[in-house]
């Protein structure tokens, strides 16, 4: 059997546990296939999610960010995700001047029932992140730094 | 009594914290008592030769200024970091990257360009640029080689003490100097001559929970000088810089640019401050959101502007 060398994006999940991480585990018992790159971390909400976490995972190795949290509404804290709302589009217009690809770092909306949403978001971050490559943020600074 | 040997040097900065020093006025003539100045190029007249010339921890203190741009400035700062027995980063530029750091947002292929290329008042048909090493026929010639990236000093060289600032105000100069005639040393690593709480701290500005609707610039506006800077939809940097300059800036009704960095325990300003401004954003549906997005027209040259070097991306990808 051939080994396969084809780049496996490692993506790091901020989950908020009321919705998105429950989905996630729907996702499981429903045994839903997705692949294996995403690494979740469950978050008590999308709201609490630091740029200085997203930031720190780009630069130490991540390919990809995904924030996901309850939809707007259905918030466990009445708003937290829509104050990750209003940083995340901030984010993301600096992420564009750092010279980060658009679909490096997404923030989604899953319900706790959304089990296959969660999956299908997982599938579309891989592949794209796929395309694009690794990041490789770390060295591709050492090598420009001189 | 034996005096305190000290020197003080310049990288790649404006020359403002050579300033902060004179700023001292007669006090450096009292200063001159206690301590001996062993070299100062800005001031007095020194060569690298006169440092090379020292035994090594001959210096008590070394006051670095300056970010490390160019293969020189890297030379120097491993030069004073052999000769002194403690060496202080001293202003944003050292302990940060400073100004100098924005560079960091272009290659050096790209500023090389604009300078000698693409301004307006340059000519330059033969597409000349600087080269590190030059053979004229009378040998060769060699200059510090131009760096991609801008680095801190603690990035190239170990650091004992950082005192932020841009420059670093003159009452907070002369109490740093005076610690170190002291002898009384904090710990290695700590920040000197800046508090540990946020600007807004300091801020005479009265503070309320107002959101704002729409990002203004400075020019665009006339603020209420009384009331807080964000509240009046003005970028200021208060919320995510340490505070210890007095809040010099807002009393002359400027922002806070964020010269005195990231408050302890913060890996990023930018991030936090970018976290700050998003939260007066008083949007709640997308369209809203974007709209004072749009209003902030250079994320990273606001909130990095003295940082980007120390920050956790350090620069752009080119």
């Amino acid at each position: 059997m051939e080994l396969s060398t084809r780049f496996e994006p490692k993506i790091v999940g901020f989950l908020c546990k009321w919705c998105a991480y429950t989905g996630a585990d729907l996702a499981g018992t429903s045994r839903i296939k997705y692949p294996p790159n995403i690494n979740p971390i469950r978050v008590n909400c999308s709201g609490r999610v630091d740029p200085t976490l997203i930031l720190k995972a780009l630069a130490s190795g991540a390919d990809g960010v995904l924030i996901a949290g309850c939809h707007p509404g259905d918030c466990h804290y009445t708003n937290g995700n829509v104050k990750t709302m209003r940083r995340f589009k901030l984010l993301q217009k600096m992420l564009d001047q750092f010279g980060i690809e658009k679909d490096r770092v997404r923030l989604e909306w899953v319900s706790a029932s959304e089990g296959e949403r969660y999956a299908r978001i997982v599938d579309s971050m891989t592949e794209n992140i796929r395309t694009l490559g690794p990041l490789n943020w770390k060295s591709k600074i050492e090598v420009v730094a001189q | 009594m034996t005096k305190a040997k000290v020197a003080f040097n310049w990288a790649s900065s404006c020359g403002g914290c050579e300033i902060a020093i004179l700023e001292l006025g007669t006090k450096l003539l009292d200063l001159k008592e206690k301590i001996d100045i062993v070299y100062w190029p800005a001031a007095l007249d020194y060569k690298y030769s006169d440092l090379e010339a020292m035994p090594d921890k001959n210096i008590d203190v070394t006051f670095f200024n300056g970010a490390i741009q160019n293969s020189e400035n890297e030379h120097v700062a491993k030069l004073l970091r052999a000769k002194s027995k403690l060496l202080v980063a001293f202003g944003s530029c050292a302990c940060g990257g400073g100004i100098p750091a924005l560079a960091n947002t272009k290659s050096r292929e790209l500023i090389f360009k604009s300078s000698y290329k693409e301004t307006p008042t340059t000519e330059n048909p033969e597409n000349t640029y600087p080269q590190s090493k030059f053979e004229a026929p009378e040998g060769t010639l060699t200059i510090p080689e131009f760096y991609n990236t801008v680095k801190t000093l603690e990035q190239t060289v170990d650091v004992d003490y950082f005192v932020p600032g841009c420059p670093p105000v003159g009452p907070q100069v002369g109490k740093v100097i005076e610690t170190f005639v002291s002898g009384k040393l904090p710990p290695k690593g700590a920040i000197l001559g800046a508090s540990d709480k946020s600007l807004c701290h300091e801020c005479k500005r009265e503070k309320t929970d107002r959101k704002v609707a729409k990002l203004v610039r400075t020019y665009e506006t006339i603020q209420d000088p009384k009331k807080c800077l964000l509240e009046q939809g003005i970028i200021c940097m208060g919320p995510a810089t340490r505070g210890g300059c007095e809040a010099v800036c807002l009393d002359a009704n400027m922002p806070c640019r964020g010269c005195y960095g990231p408050l302890p325990n913060v890996l990023d300003q930018g991030a936090k401050m970018l976290s700050a401004l998003s939260s007066v954003f008083d949007a709640e549906t997308e369209e809203d959101i974007q709209k004072l997005v749009d209003g902030v027209v250079d994320p990273i040259g606001t909130f990095y502007r003295f940082g980007l070097a120390q920050s956790l991306m350090r620069r752009t990808k080119q």
